[in-house]
């Protein structure tokens, strides 16, 4: 790797089914400071929040306080000791693309709790911006990304790193 | 690598990076056990066309384990900011602003605890910080967020703009901790952006 590249593609994957439960990106280098996930994302069937859970944890380990707005009103909620985290609540539609675009901050140290926070939404419904929490000191090594139903056809899922000068 | 390039805090371990691309490592810094006061990147270069700051922030406060932080340019101080800030701390949503500031106050929860090791988290981009013929302007998205278990205090997420009146091209930003100091792992990452 060329110095001086600090943002860096990792994986990208794009959905060819209307089935598709969920995307897992696994064996993430911990070579980063940072992750971000870029998606675009369409329902299937009804209107859909994303999700993830880090390294296979279902333990009631996820936290996220949101703020979004539905063109009619401005909303703050907050959700704690969850089995998966949010990363958008208002999340996709099914009539349209929506994106979410999320920042995972020193991912892999093994010292402090995981913090993120990103945004999204799509212009027919909502608008949101989350900070999550994943209470493990482990390095983020997989991340799987849920739909509440199905990830339609075309669905795009990016990760990226981002490296600091240490 | 500019030899001039560097990076001010105390207990703070720095490296340096030599910049090849359109979106660079300028600078970082991590706080040891000793904390830190403030975080100053000095001697920027100017040769980028946008600034991006990440971080990984908890505060030394005692006191609900939460803290905000305050952005000043090229040790500037006097009236020469403003801000507006969108806040949500999980039941309510509101909004502030102040003008002729110090500094740009990015209140409400932009540290967390090292209680029970919260960190916040942010990304501040300053656009077009090298230009001389404009103000700044800088955007702010960040948060804390403690699963709900510091009473009055759980965490929140905001989202505010920063001006800094000043035709000068940015060539510091230091950030100071509003109630206490910098603690341990907390890092601060610098970037730079290039245009064509």
């Amino acid at each position: 790797m060329a110095a001086g590249n600090t943002y860096e593609a990792i994986a990208t994957f794009t959905t060819t089914t209307s089935n598709t439960t969920s995307y897992t990106f696994s064996s993430i280098p911990s070579t980063y400071t940072d992750l971000v996930l870029i998606c675009n994302l369409k329902a299937t069937s009804s209107n859909s929040s994303l999700v993830v859970r880090f390294n296979g944890d279902s333990g009631s380990n996820y936290s996220n306080t949101q703020l979004y707005g539905n063109g009619t009103s401005a909303v703050s909620q907050r959700f704690t000791s969850q089995t998966e985290g949010y990363l958008s609540f208002s999340g996709f539609p099914t009539a349209t693309f929506g994106p979410t675009i999320v920042n995972f901050m020193n991912y892999a140290n093994t010292t402090t709790n995981k913090t993120y926070i990103g945004r999204g939404g799509y212009a027919s419904g909502y608008v949101d911006t989350s900070v999550g929490l994943w209470r493990s000191t482990a390095a983020i090594s997989s991340m799987t990304l849920y739909a509440g139903n199905f990830f339609d056809t075309g669905c795009t899922f990016s990760l990226y790193g981002i490296k600091n000068s240490a | 690598m500019s030899p001039i390039l560097g990076i001010y805090a105390s207990q703070i371990s720095g490296h340096l990076w030599a910049p090849s691309g359109a979106y660079d490592s300028i600078a970082t810094t991590t706080v040891g056990a000793g904390g830190a006061a403030t975080i100053t990147f000095s001697s920027i270069p100017s040769t980028y066309t946008h600034l991006q700051v990440r971080y990984m922030g908890m505060t030394s406060r005692a006191t609900y384990g939460q803290d905000a932080m305050n952005v000043a340019f090229n040790g500037v101080g006097g009236t020469s900011y403003s801000r507006h800030d969108l806040r949500a701390d999980g039941s309510a949503v509101s909004a502030g602003s102040a003008t002729s500031q110090g500094t740009i106050d990015l209140n409400y929860a932009t540290l967390g605890t090292t209680v029970s090791s919260y960190p916040g988290v942010g990304v501040i981009d300053i656009l077009d910080y090298a230009n001389t013929s404009k103000y700044k302007t800088l955007r702010y998205l960040g948060g804390v967020d403690e699963n709900g278990t510091i009473a009055g205090y759980p965490g929140a997420v905001v989202y505010a703009s920063g001006l800094f009146q000043s035709t000068s091209a940015i060539s510091s930003i230091t950030f100071t901790p509003q109630l206490a100091a910098f603690a341990q792992y907390t890092s601060f990452a610098l970037y730079g952006i290039k245009g064509n």
